[in-house]
């Protein structure tokens, strides 16, 4: 089944690198490799490793390999395959909408609110719905913050509020009200079933009927978070995997500055 | 017993003194309360179950029909026996006049107690013997079928479906999982009911109620039998429902369950007077049942340091540990919690954590100790999150833990797949076996790393518990001492279901099940 210690296959292709035609790179440019694993629902078998040949083929691979399968209960087979892809995609005209700011770190930004805004600035955050995980709020919020980057209550210039888990969206508006939050962040880590795109969108449109929308600044995170999506759903910034407090912090700083044009 | 971290024992009995006057404290609290959760399990050890035909569980329907007429302080057994003994209907067909509004069970004539216990004790005795008769079931299979040595493997299914979990069961026990979790759709713990019947429609997991753990618990039997060990079925016995869900547990043969108030009240914002008064019965129904209880200290080190907050760990399983034995629930039952969950870049993080866990094993010899795997410096980097679930495994068997929590590649990403879980298992047979007496084989050196770590661990419970003792337990969670969050002993939710113990309250259950009748 695998090809042996050293890969034999001919490599009579194009190898210079074309951005308007990027290919997966194992070895050698444009070589396309790709691996995946994946479970079929078929005993296993010499019919079963074929099925699994043939979706790599469809899926726009050449010369599919599967190197390792196992059953893991009747009835259901599991593959680890290698493949080369067909596929390119044109690297050159991508755009992707970012959270257009500066990453400042926490003194930084500190004292960015205390030159442009004077006054410390309202962050609550909490993690909404039914949502019972605060491992994302506590990672941008709490004093310690994650992976060495200090989190919001540490700094001198944001009074943050961590509301914990499983925050109605509604008292998580009252408490925005009370608090006279500048700024509202939310955490979304249980996406199964889209459940966290049902409950981002309900928060924004009780912001709207509360006429608030506008007045705050509106964010949220999590690990299937991107920017993209949070402004799709109508909020002004979206924070996934690998920003911290730092992210955050300078990005609500500078977008209050902007939208109050200090 | 000899320490191989050369621990001190006279500083753990003096640990175990001041933990002991902790839980004293809050007994004498818990003694004078009840909860409408507590009054709910009563109603279920009634044989009251089913839904009115609003789908509102007709346990409910008794408390909250006692609640809104201000007299839940008596409790259920009472006004349910008196009622047996004023209309000779039973518990059930009580509950349905009551949900039909055709029976008022507090308007009755008062009967004498005599005659209120003797309506009962048929009814208490059927409950008795059908908690009992599961008992014998497990020990029956453990000792016909066998079980998988310890560190048990433990896996989750979470598929949302009770159909597709025992798909998923099933293929996790033919690869070599000895304890099944079904993890509960999100929320459930705040839910102040257990829903009624089958489902197939949870986020996150699968909804606990009692036909769920009736369907899961006969497919474990069924395929347990096919590959010959006993699978242990486990679900969470904690939130707004505790008691209530320890006995539907007990009813239909659960084996393990998540039963802690200190989780409720720290990462659910459960009120504190509530889930202690709850908890407190929940683990006399899970001692009574046979049911390993896991606490849930790990999850402190999700939010708090796993380097500088490993001391809490280790004062809460002492706590853990006093509370359950006054709930009557014996050592060999306690799966006190604790987790590997120190940050991958730190140094000598694997001595610190074989260090603890050692420590951990030695303090409690007899507890099937709760083994976490990382989760919070788990990333989508899944084939690094491999080899930390490695070395997670490599100090599980090293330390004789009781309960192997495996960790999942996919951690960080989604709820596993059927794949993730066999790449878990294979994982952690493979060193389980390569590396089986390595324990046993291999001491520790003077004044090193591990012996002076597992000292300063010990060292620093002893004087957060003597903080404890001085403030009470409420007054330290109020102030944030266990994973940095601070809770109000009157805030949080659920705090509206607890009444002080009325003049003619009863529960004969709490005698009974502690009386040591196994």
């Amino acid at each position: 089944m695998s090809g042996g210690l050293y890969s034999m296959q001919s490599k009579d292709f194009d190898k210079t690198l074309d951005l308007s035609k990027v290919k997966p790179y194992g070895d050698t440019m444009n070589d396309g490799k790709v691996q995946l694993s994946f479970t079929l629902p078929v005993p296993t078998g010499a019919e079963a490793i074929e099925a699994a040949k043939q979706l790599l083929k469809q899926m726009g691979f050449e010369n599919p390999q599967v190197v390792f399968y196992k059953e893991l209960t009747p009835g259901f087979t599991f593959f680890n395959c290698y493949g080369s892809t067909t596929h390119t995609v044109d690297y050159s005209t991508i755009y992707v909408p970012k959270v257009e700011s500066d990453v400042m770190d926490m003194h930084e930004t500190d004292q960015y609110i205390k030159d442009h805004i004077g006054r410390p600035l309202v962050i609550i955050g909490a993690s909404t719905g039914t949502d019972a995980h605060t491992v994302g709020i506590d990672a941008i919020m709490n004093m310690k913050g994650y992976a060495g980057h200090y989190g919001l209550e540490r700094y001198e210039m944001v009074d943050a509020y961590n509301l914990g888990s499983q925050v109605p969206n509604e008292e998580f508006i009252a408490r925005a009200i009370e608090l006279k939050a500048d700024a509202l962040l939310v955490s979304q880590t249980v996406t199964q079933k889209d459940v966290h795109i049902k409950n981002l969108v309900e928060l924004v449109e009780l912001l709207e009927a509360e006429g608030l929308r506008k007045k705050v600044i509106l964010a949220c995170g999590g690990p299937r978070i991107s920017h993209e999506l949070a402004q799709e759903l109508g909020y002004d910034a979206g924070f996934g995997m690998n920003t911290y407090a730092d992210d955050v912090a300078s990005y609500i700083a500078q977008e209050y500055v902007r939208r109050n044009k200090l | 017993m000899h320490s191989k971290l050369g621990l001190d024992f006279t500083r753990v009995e003096y640990a175990r003194k001041i933990s002991k006057g902790i839980a004293d404290e809050v007994q004498q609290f818990v003694g004078n309360y009840t909860t409408i959760a507590v009054e709910r399990t009563l109603c279920r050890l009634m044989g009251i179950d089913g839904t009115d035909i609003n789908q509102i569980p007709l346990p409910n329907v008794i408390t909250d029909d006692l609640k809104s007429k201000g007299v839940l302080s008596h409790g259920a057994l009472f006004y349910i026996s008196n009622a047996m003994v004023n209309t000779s209907l039973n518990p059930q067909e009580i509950a349905e006049r009551v949900a039909l509004g055709t029976l008022d069970i507090t308007k009755l004539p008062v009967a004498s107690e005599s005659e209120r216990m003797k309506a009962i004790k048929s009814v208490i005795d059927a409950s008795i013997t059908k908690i009992k008769s599961n008992r014998e079931r497990r020990e029956g299979y453990i000792k016909t079928l066998g079980e998988g040595p310890k560190p048990y493997l433990y896996v989750i299914v979470a598929t949302g479906n009770i159909y597709e979990d025992v798909i998923q069961a099933e293929a996790a026990a033919r690869q070599g999982a000895d304890v099944i979790a079904v993890i509960r759709t999100t929320g459930q713990s705040l839910l102040d009911y257990v829903p009624y019947g089958a489902t197939t429609e949870g986020f996150g997991g699968t909804f606990a109620t009692q036909e769920n753990f009736r369907i899961m618990r006969s497919a474990l039997d069924k395929v347990g039998e096919e590959i010959g060990r006993y699978i242990r079925l486990c679900n969470y016995c904690s939130g707004l429902c505790m008691p209530e869900i320890a006995v539907m547990g007990a009813f239909e043969g659960l084996d393990v369950m998540l039963n802690d108030a200190l989780y409720g009240i720290l990462f659910r914002d459960i009120n504190m007077q509530r889930t202690l008064v709850d908890q407190y019965f929940s683990r006399v129904i899970n001692g009574f049942a046979g049911v390993i209880i896991n606490t849930g200290e790990d999850n402190y080190l999700t939010t708090a340091d796993a380097y500088e907050e490993a001391h809490t760990v280790l004062a809460s399983d002492l706590i853990n540990e006093q509370l359950a034995l006054l709930a009557g629930l014996p050592e060999e039952q306690m799966g006190l919690g604790h987790a590997f969950e120190m940050n991958p870049e730190l140094e000598n993080g694997f001595l610190y954590e074989l260090a603890q866990a050692q420590m951990t094993r030695e303090i409690f010899p007899k507890a099937p100790l709760k083994y976490m795997p990382p989760t919070k410096f788990m990333t989508g980097n899944i084939f690094r999150g491999h080899i930390q679930d490695a070395l997670f495994n490599m100090i599980g068997i090293w330390t004789n833990q009781g309960i192997q929590l495996l960790g999942m590649p996919t951690e960080a990403i989604h709820t596993p797949f059927m794949s993730d879980r066999y790449l878990s298992i294979e994982n952690a047979k493979y060193i389980f076996g390569n590396m089986k007496n390595i324990g046993e084989e291999i001491e520790y050196k003077d004044g090193g790393i591990i012996k002076t770590r597992a000292k300063e661990v010990l060292e620093g419970a002893i004087s957060l518990l003597e903080r404890i003792e001085k403030e009470g337990l409420f007054s330290a969670l109020e102030k944030g001492i266990f994973a940095d969050v601070k809770r109000p002993r009157n805030g949080g939710k659920g705090l509206e279901g607890v009444v002080e113990k009325g003049t003619n309250y009863i529960n004969p259950f709490i005698d009974l099940m502690k009386g040591g009748d196994k």
